[in-house]
């Protein structure tokens, strides 16, 4: 029986033209979102193979052989290999699934090989997700997946018409959602990764660094990248507040800043302040441990540690979004101590450099009566200076400080914050740098806050006797503007500002806000679903704690409940048997009981002629049901009240 | 080894397949008997949809998951959908006509949808020969087959098991149901043609027996059929009773026959014997004359016509020497 070619078999199969435009037109839809990343020759070179396969299909002329085929693998391979001198990475492996999804095509004969071109381009979809995991890109999805599931709709069924197949693959992919749906809710989430990630897999993430040098978060204010967006509980605190710290800058070589040893504490909670807020923070991935807070936090969140300079960090790189419940409170009670050796490390600068600066801060801490007065003296000297805000600012050279403050006067928040640190640890008074963002946009829709990279901030700390560490924002002072309407209403117009940016464009901010919303839900709700959240669904129907055991038994009931149900809807069509054939078994049963049954070729005609002739008592009924039924059933179309009064003389009839 | 020791047990493969004896009438494939296993695409695509899911743990792709989840709804889905494509599918075979032993038997099956959907690509194979056909099912509507099956032998040729298969929609899975309708199809012996015998003394006595008057004499009436000629048509009878009516005539053509089991030469074993008697029947058909036909212990009297011939040959074909 094997030895027969099976015509359903794959294998024997012969791909129609039709077979082969839906698989071109299936991978087109995923392939074209790599092509972003891809070199542009390499897009070009897999829509070159594309063609010539739906041209060689077209003319119906033979495949290209096995060396060329291997020939242009080769070459492929070299010139991915020369572009990223690997073939490993993330996204080369992924370049190279694209350039094999060409080369595939070229060699593909039947419905085998179709079906697994087919399933490439499920990989190809899920490759995608590395990237971006956002509403278009699930609808994309969507459509790729509709025609996907056309394409193997059409290996099944080559003689049906596409649109038939086309509506085919909709009820099929309507009947998957709830089974998806139950899955994604129940199925039990293991916290990833399984195993080691390629070491670029979180390449081109944006966000602050562990250093800071002039200029370089006057490059992160230029895109418009979501750090994180944070929910309140209440009133969000105002804009001139919302300071949210991460990483604390100690050692200056004249112009990086950097964190140097980090030095983990216990946790304090501050004491006092003006106003406590509840918030949550949904945190975009940024590849390091800041967890960013409200100055100043007074929870840690789960899973944290926190630093002798008031960090928090997470216990692993954050490398998906996560949220985290928080509590700050603003303007606590200062809290005095300090560690001798971390105010020896605040003092420290960098010797030979900016001169200017160290003789102008030795000259107000000589004249000054208290730290409290040199600070002010600097905050003043800032905001007289007429400093420029900017974007672009300009190139400087070895002494970054002095340059800054005697000859550009333009900069972004770094070089001020790097200047004033600068000038209090030339007068002695211990200060230290903190970035983190500033402000924040709320959606009037949502009321969420969302923090971009442009809200990147770099301010001062200072630590004064009897006081503490007390923040100091030199930029605020120099440029009052800044923080009380963000960065867009700052810079000057018509700058390096991202179109979004823009104040003028009010009706896109508008629009722009509602999807803000509509994204939030979706991270919160749909990336953002975690062990966590399952744990929080499984509470809702009374499951406390569910562990994997639960969560299983919990899918597979439902999934059984679904595939019943499923079935059911397919049987019970057809399951339905017509009321004319039944009303019509009924009546055969009735006259076999007296002894008048049907013989298997005898139409319906003559067999209620016949049975009239046997049973003479019911003559009438019975050739007007054997009328009726032959009427019903083989007539141009079926009245409702025929088949009532079929069915009423049925079960009328009485023989005996 | 145990597996296979059931396998080879009549009994137990009937049950495990569905194997039932033929059945007479409208055959209804109750899911009960609508098996069903995923294909070797349908495994890969299981493999496939495994790698998907370890690849969104490891990356923590929620979307990732959505994706997987999604495709693994469609595979179940796409089961129930081929379970559903052949699942109460009603099976039926037509009348056949008979064939001689060497040609093919075209069995008739009908299958109804029953349904308000089609149901598209239905292998429908003929297990013993490998006949067969793939085919769509219209909604709510009658698909025909007819399956050419090699006729090797006189006598009745059982239809046989027959398998119903389908892979629609996704090629996932393969559903397939055994069938095996009461349908027979006559197989006439293989006609040898060899020159008609003589007509013997006893074939001319029986043919005087049969027949009383002479060439063109009026004989019967018989019902009209489109090959006779409007000459032979009884008119009169027509106008009386409006049916089309033939007036049948003895002795039109050369004389009678009988076709004798014993006119045969004696080295010829049972089967060449029917065969010659076979080609006698064509030929004598073929030359109009009225033939008989006399085997151990049947006798048919001298006729004409394809009913003649058709029972003629019906004899030969089931006949069996005691």
């Amino acid at each position: 029986m094997s030895a027969l070619a099976h015509p359903l078999a794959p294998e024997v199969r012969v791909l129609s033209g039709r077979d082969l435009a839906a698989l071109i037109v299936s991978l087109l839809l995923v392939v074209a979102p790599h092509a972003q990343r891809a070199p542009w020759w390499l897009s070009v070179l897999v829509l070159f193979l594309y063609a010539w396969r739906a041209y060689l299909g077209f003319v119906r002329a033979p495949l290209p052989s096995r060396w060329l085929l291997l020939t242009l693998t080769a070459a492929g391979i070299a010139g991915i290999w020369a572009h990223y001198h690997t073939v490993f990475g993330r996204t080369p492996g992924i370049i190279v699934l694209c350039f094999f999804s060409g080369l595939k095509l070229l060699e593909m004969r039947n419905h085998r090989d179709a079906s697994v071109v087919a399933f490439l381009c499920f990989f190809l979809i899920i490759t995608n997700f590395f990237y971006t995991q956002s509403i278009p890109t699930a609808l994309m999805m969507c459509v790729a997946l509709t025609a996907i599931t056309t394409t193997l709709v059409g290996f099944a069924a080559p003689q049906r018409s596409s649109r038939a197949n086309l509506r085919t693959a909709g009820l099929l992919l309507a009947h998957a959602a709830p089974a998806a749906l139950v899955l994604f809710l129940l199925f039990p989430r293991v916290q990833g990764p399984l195993w080691g990630v390629p070491e670029d897999a979180y390449a081109g993430i944006t966000g602050l660094s562990d250093t800071m040098s002039p200029g370089n978060l006057a490059h992160l204010a230029l895109s418009d990248a979501v750090a994180f967006r944070v929910e309140f509980k209440g009133e969000p605190p105002p804009a001139s507040q919302r300071y949210w710290r991460g990483p604390v800058l100690w050692d200056f070589d004249g112009r990086n800043w950097r964190m140097g040893p980090t030095i983990f504490a216990k946790f304090k909670p501050p004491i006092g302040g003006k106003q406590t807020y509840r918030y949550s923070v949904v945190l975009e991935p940024h590849d390091h441990h800041w967890m960013y807070a409200l100055e100043t936090a007074a929870s840690l969140p789960p899973r944290s540690r926190y630093t002798a300079d008031g960090q928090i960090l997470s216990r692993r790189p954050v490398r998906q979004r996560i949220r985290y419940d928080l509590e700050s409170v603003i303007d606590p009670t200062p809290d005095p101590e300090a560690d001798p050796v971390a105010l020896q490390r605040a003092l420290r600068l960098p010797a030979g450099f900016d001169l200017r600066a160290v003789a102008l801060a030795h000259q107000w801490r000589d004249a000054s009566h208290s730290e409290t007065e040199t600070v002010n003296r600097a905050l003043d000297f800032l905001r007289r200076g007429h400093y420029v805000y900017t974007l672009d600012p300009p190139r400087l050279g070895i002494d970054t400080v002095d340059e800054f403050l005697f000859e550009t006067k333009a900069g972004f928040c770094e070089h001020f914050a790097s200047a004033f640190v600068f000038l209090m640890r030339a007068a002695g008074i211990p200060a230290r740098v903190v970035t983190g963002y500033q402000g924040g946009d709320i959606n009037p829709v949502d009321h969420i806050v969302t923090v971009r990279q442009w809200d990147a901030h770099a301010w001062a700390e200072v630590y004064l006797r009897g006081r503490g560490w007390t923040r100091v924002d030199p930029t605020a002072a120099a440029i009052p503007g800044r923080i009380a309407s963000g960065a867009e209403r700052t810079v000057p117009e018509g700058g390096l500002l991202p179109l979004l940016m823009r104040p003028q464009l009010q009706w896109l901010r508008s629009l722009r806000y509602r999807w803000e919303a509509l994204t939030y839900k979706w991270n919160t709700w749909v990336l953002g679903y975690d062990p966590q959240r399952q744990r929080e669904l499984m509470s809702l129907v009374g499951v406390r704690d569910a562990d994997w055991r639960q969560l299983t038994a919990t899918l597979f009931t439902v999934l059984g409940v679904l595939t019943a149900l499923l079935l059911t809807w397919s049987l019970r069509r057809l399951a339905r048997p017509d009321p004319v054939q039944k009303a019509w078994r009924a009546f055969c049963r009735k006259l076999r009981a007296q002894g008048v049954e049907r013989s298997p070729y005898e139409g319906p005609r003559d067999y209620s002629e016949r049975a009239a002739r046997d049973l003479p008592q019911a003559r009438g009924t019975i050739r007007r049901i054997g009328e009726l039924y032959v009427a019903l059933r083989y007539g141009p179309v079926a009245p409702p009240a025929g088949i009532d009064e079929l069915r009423r003389l049925v079960r009328d009839l009485r023989l005996t | 080894m145990i597996l296979r020791t059931l396998l080879a047990n009549p009994r137990f493969a009937n049950w495990l397949y569905g194997f039932t004896p033929p059945e007479r009438g409208v055959v209804i494939l109750r899911h009960r008997r609508v098996y069903i296993v995923p294909t070797r695409q349908g495994w890969l695509y299981g493999a496939t949809l495994v790698v998907l899911l370890i690849g969104s743990i490891n990356y923590a792709l929620s979307l990732g998951f959505a994706l997987t989840f999604l495709l693994a709804g469609l595979g179940l889905a796409g089961m129930v959908h081929t379970a559903r494509n052949l699942a109460r599918t009603a099976v039926s075979a037509g009348r056949s006509e008979p064939v001689y032993a060497g040609e093919s038997a075209q069995f008739h099956l009908f299958l109804d949808g029953r349904v308000p959907f089609e149901r598209p690509s239905i292998l429908v194979r003929h297990v013993a020969s490998g006949a067969q056909l793939v085919i769509d099912v219209p909604a709510q509507a009658l698909a025909e087959v007819v399956l050419a099956v090699p006729a090797a032998r006189r006598g009745w040729l059982p239809l046989g098991r027959v398998m119903l298969e389908t892979r629609f929609p996704l090629g996932l899975f393969r559903a397939w149901s055994y069938v095996e309708p009461d349908a027979r199809c006559l197989i006439y012996p293989r006609p040898e043609r060899t020159a008609l015998p003589p007509a013997s003394a006893d074939a001319r006595a029986g043919s005087a027996r049969a027949q009383v008057a002479g060439s063109d004499d009026f004989s019967a009436l018989r019902g009209y059929q489109r090959s006779d000629s409007p000459r032979h048509v009884a008119w009169k009878a027509v106008a009386r009773t409006e049916k089309m009516l033939t007036k049948q005539f003895s002795g039109d053509s050369a004389g009678e026959l009988w076709l004798d089991w014993r006119l045969l030469p004696d080295g010829l074993d049972l089967e060449q014997r029917l065969s010659c008697l076979a080609g006698w029947v064509l030929a004598a058909q073929e030359s109009g004359v009225l033939y008989g036909l006399r085997l151990p212990g049947i006798d048919i009297a001298p006729a004409h016509g394809d009913a003649q011939r058709a029972a003629c040959l019906k004899a030969l074909a089931l006949f069996k020497k005691t």
